[in-house]
């Protein structure tokens, strides 16, 4: 929770004594409401990191088709400092090794490859791994990531280093962009 | 003497013109099929269905069909893919039947028939998965002008193919493509088509 902020967002009617015992329900659905918005506001923020001069903002994969051994990662990295940085590698619990992929449907081909360098964060730069595009492969998956998971893992940069991360698990499909985890009709299971 | 050059430089331009257009002519009739550019899109393969089957192009005479290349280690175009083939199969509800939709893994390698039909199952069961060795694989994937190739990751590979559908009409010729990212609305209007192409004959 940013300094200062903390019920200051939440929707909270000074509770004047005139109203007090006239409907105590309503203020105690009030007190409920506000401490809801705090928690929801606390979760949204779980999903920001900070490394340095690096932010990594809400990491996500996607549901994962029976049998398959690989799930990509997604997430916006920012760039604030004043030299280059690189993200090189990571880690998920469920994964026996991660790779750093660029992906491109070119002249009707998917093309891929990994970053051997690993995918460079300019600075000043926001650099966004989306499906379609750069992502971070999760090789070796070891059980299916399920909609609605919660998956640990670390990112690895060159310079600022290593930082712990939770991957949200969105439905298979999700096309990213914004939070929560929007797109995807689910199909049939 | 200056007509005589006139007429002889003209002489030769006519035929030049006309070994050039012969030429063409001949090499259109050895090398265009018959039916144009829609025939040098499928033919004879022989693969194994998930379920152990053997299976031909003959099979598959009859229905109309939609067919993918891709492989299960695949994390994005190949699952996108069979989801949107699983959405337009319930959307066209009882005529999903009229079709067959078929993954072929380019990848025989590290996928197997047992791994392509849990992975297809959890898109829709009537998918059919197609497994070859890597001769039977190379011979369809000849037969559809499908490109792959297979691209070293530090410790293992991955693929890099056509991410393009192919809707094949009942006699196995190719009626048109569907491209990756493309609108659903348009996707569901081709499948349509073929399937009343196919009615309409009988089929």
């Amino acid at each position: 929770m940013p300094a200062g902020g903390g019920l200051d967002n939440a929707p909270f009617d000074p509770i004047s004594f005139k109203d007090f015992g006239d409907d105590m329900k309503s203020n105690l659905s009030k007190f409920a409401a506000a401490a809801l918005v705090c928690l929801a506001t606390t979760a949204v923020e779980a999903a920001d990191y900070t490394l340095g001069s690096l932010k990594i903002s809400t990491p996500w994969s996607r549901a994962t088709p029976a049998a398959a051994k690989v799930a990509g990662g997604f997430m916006v990295i920012e760039n604030s400092g004043k030299e280059s940085d690189f993200l090189v590698g990571g880690s998920l619990v469920r994964s026996g090794r991660v790779e750093i992929h660029e992906m491109a449907v070119v002249n009707d081909i998917m093309k891929m490859r990994e970053l051997p360098e690993g995918l460079e964060i300019k600075p000043g730069a926001t650099i966004t791994l989306k499906p379609g595009g750069y992502h971070v492969m999760f090789m070796e998956l070891k059980e299916p990531l399920a909609e609605g998971d919660k998956v640990e893992g670390t990112l690895i940069f060159k310079k600022a280093g290593t930082v712990k991360v939770s991957y949200e698990v969105r439905p298979r499909g999700a096309k990213g962009g914004g939070h929560g985890g929007h797109g995807g009709h689910g199909g049939k299971h | 003497m200056k007509l005589r050059s006139i007429l002889a430089g003209a002489a030769i331009a006519a035929l030049v013109i006309a070994a050039i257009a012969a030429g063409t002519l001949l090499v259109t009739r050895t090398f265009m099929p018959k039916g144009g550019f829609a025939a040098l899109v499928g033919g004879p393969f022989v693969m194994t269905a998930h379920d152990g089957r053997r299976i031909t192009d003959k099979d598959l005479a009859g229905k109309p069909f939609a067919i993918f290349f891709g492989f299960t280690q695949c994390p994005d175009v190949c699952p996108t893919t069979m989801l949107e083939v699983a959405n337009m199969m319930e959307r066209l509800g009882a005529d999903a039947d009229r079709m067959r939709f078929l993954f072929v893994t380019v990848d025989p390698e590290r996928d197997t028939p047992d791994l392509l039909r849990d992975y297809l199952s959890s898109f829709d069961k009537r998918i059919v998965g197609l497994y070859g060795s890597k001769e039977e694989t190379e011979r369809i994937v000849k037969a559809y002008r499908v490109f792959y190739e297979r691209v070293s990751t530090k410790e293992s590979y991955t693929i890099n193919h056509t991410a393009t559908m192919f809707l094949m009409d009942h006699r196995g010729r190719l009626a048109k493509t569907l491209a990756f990212g493309e609108d659903e609305g348009s996707r569901i209007a081709k499948l349509r088509e073929v399937i009343a192409l196919a009615r309409q004959s009988g089929g």
